[in-house]
């Protein structure tokens, strides 16, 4: 079990995941973000990356949100936010969206999580017993078909509950779909032998994050620092 | 020939009997037939099923149709945190609702328009919305066989008709609505301009004249937040 996590150390904060989760992008991707964290990324790119954003309601190459009387309200991204468009955008629509998302043409997703287990399944759209019948929007289809799924979330819950468990208890959104998880103490990749810790936070060892996972995490060698970046 | 150029909203969405299974364009804000949805509330049609992303915002796009209580069963993807009076009906069983991931849903409306009988796909495999699916392995994946959605009618939203019924889009305000068109027996749209044949280039047609079925032009509507 997690021990208690009122002592913690400092974590990392959301806008520092996003900042670390932005350093796995690469020059020229087509990238999906979700709701929450991920939302976040666009503004930590690193300098001179240029990245071209999907939105499953029909947008290649989505640029900054809207400023403040520039919004046109047919120009909007997933979560109803105005956006701009960068040079080269394109628009299409919902089940051309949809095709990018599940037929492997984008190069990396990220989706914010509720849960990853130590498989990569991922719950990220119901948290049991809440009110509703809950949404699952694109997340089924993105989880399904990205080349390469990013999962950001804190690593533990409010209550210091692991995020990071052996097996989900929450309804799943895919299975065996997650290649790394970020989080605000580790960077951990889904490997065949299970799961790897690559990074941990700053100030942070690797016995420190493990005792806050509830999956166990292999170690290969020294684990480095999490850098953010400039 | 006979003109699809409708001059009134209510002459649009006139004769949609109850029971009818209605598609309803728009994503986010934008590209919602809202003029086409009141029309609709207003004819007191009842029993519907709802086949749309979400089920409104408050009083606004669907919202109005759940409001008067009009709607028996939804086919959705998000329902919406906003889309109080379905999520009330929900809670009391009087409305239904079919949770389908929002590519799916796309798919299997374009599965009904092309005349497929059904796909298998991974997405879903172990989750909820695999429950009562046929799941096999296909080129060693587990996969499950998804139904194709019909519809009776279809709402939609596009910027310009032509008087054919060709249609363009504005921006992301496309999201739903051609895929919508396709898979209806009777698709009907609202515009903001209706121009004459040959104004529209063919090669910017996004919506084929063939699939529309009753043009009206209307002052579009929208609802924030």
């Amino acid at each position: 079990m997690a021990e208690n996590v009122t002592t913690d150390k400092p974590r990392l904060t959301r806008e520092q995941i996003a900042q670390r989760a932005a350093q796995e992008l690469t020059d020229g991707a087509y990238v999906n973000l979700g709701w929450g964290i991920p939302n976040l990324i666009a503004d930590y790119l690193p300098e001179g990356l240029t990245v071209y954003f999907h939105s499953e309601n029909g947008i290649l190459g989505m640029g900054r949100r809207a400023r403040a009387g520039e919004e046109d309200f047919d120009l909007v991204d997933a979560m109803k936010v105005p956006v701009t468009l960068i040079p080269g955008a394109s628009f299409f629509h919902q089940a051309d969206a949809h095709l990018m998302t599940r037929g492997g043409h984008l190069d990396v997703a990220v989706l914010g999580g509720f849960q990853v287990s130590e498989k990569g399944d991922l719950a990220n759209w119901k948290i049991p017993g809440a009110k509703g019948i809950g949404g699952i929007g694109g997340a089924m289809d993105i989880a399904a078909g990205a080349k390469k799924l990013i999962v950001c979330m804190e690593h533990n819950a409010k209550d210091g509950a692991p995020k990071v468990v052996s097996r989900c208890s929450y309804p799943l959104t895919g299975i065996e779909c997650t290649n790394t998880i970020v989080t605000d103490l580790a960077v951990i990749d889904v490997t065949p032998e299970g799961l790897v810790l690559r990074e941990v936070a700053p100030g942070w060892t690797a016995e420190e994050v493990q005792a806050r996972t509830e999956a166990k995490l292999l170690v290969k060698g020294k684990v480095a620092e999490m850098s953010l970046g400039s | 020939m006979k003109s699809k150029i409708v001059d009134s909203l209510d002459a649009a969405v006139a004769g949609i009997p109850d029971g009818a299974r209605i598609m309803f364009g728009g994503f986010g804000g934008a590209g919602f037939p809202n003029n086409l949805i009141q029309a609709l509330a207003r004819t007191g049609v009842k029993n519907v099923t709802a086949i749309s992303n979400n089920c409104g915002t408050r009083e606004g796009e669907l919202g109005v149709m759940f409001k008067h209580g009009q709607v028996r069963h939804v086919i959705a993807s998000f329902p919406g945190p906003h889309a109080n009076y379905f999520q009330e009906q929900f809670a009391k069983g009087e409305v239904t609702c079919e949770l389908v991931p929002q590519g799916i849903l796309c798919e299997r409306m374009r599965a009904a328009a092309a005349g497929l009988l059904g796909f298998y796909t991974t997405v879903g495999v172990g989750t909820e919305v695999a429950k009562g699916k046929e799941e096999r392995v296909i080129d060693g994946k587990r996969c499950l066989l998804e139904a194709p959605i019909h519809a009776d009618v279809a709402l939609i939203k596009a910027e310009k008709a032509d008087e054919l019924g060709n249609l363009t889009y504005r921006l992301a305000a496309r999201n739903f609505n051609p895929i919508m068109a396709m898979a209806a027996k009777m698709t009907i749209v609202e515009v903001d301009e209706i121009v004459p044949v040959g104004t529209i280039q063919p090669e910017n047609v996004i919506t084929p004249a063939i699939f529309v079925h009753r043009i009206v032009q209307a002052k579009a509507i929208r609802f924030q937040g």
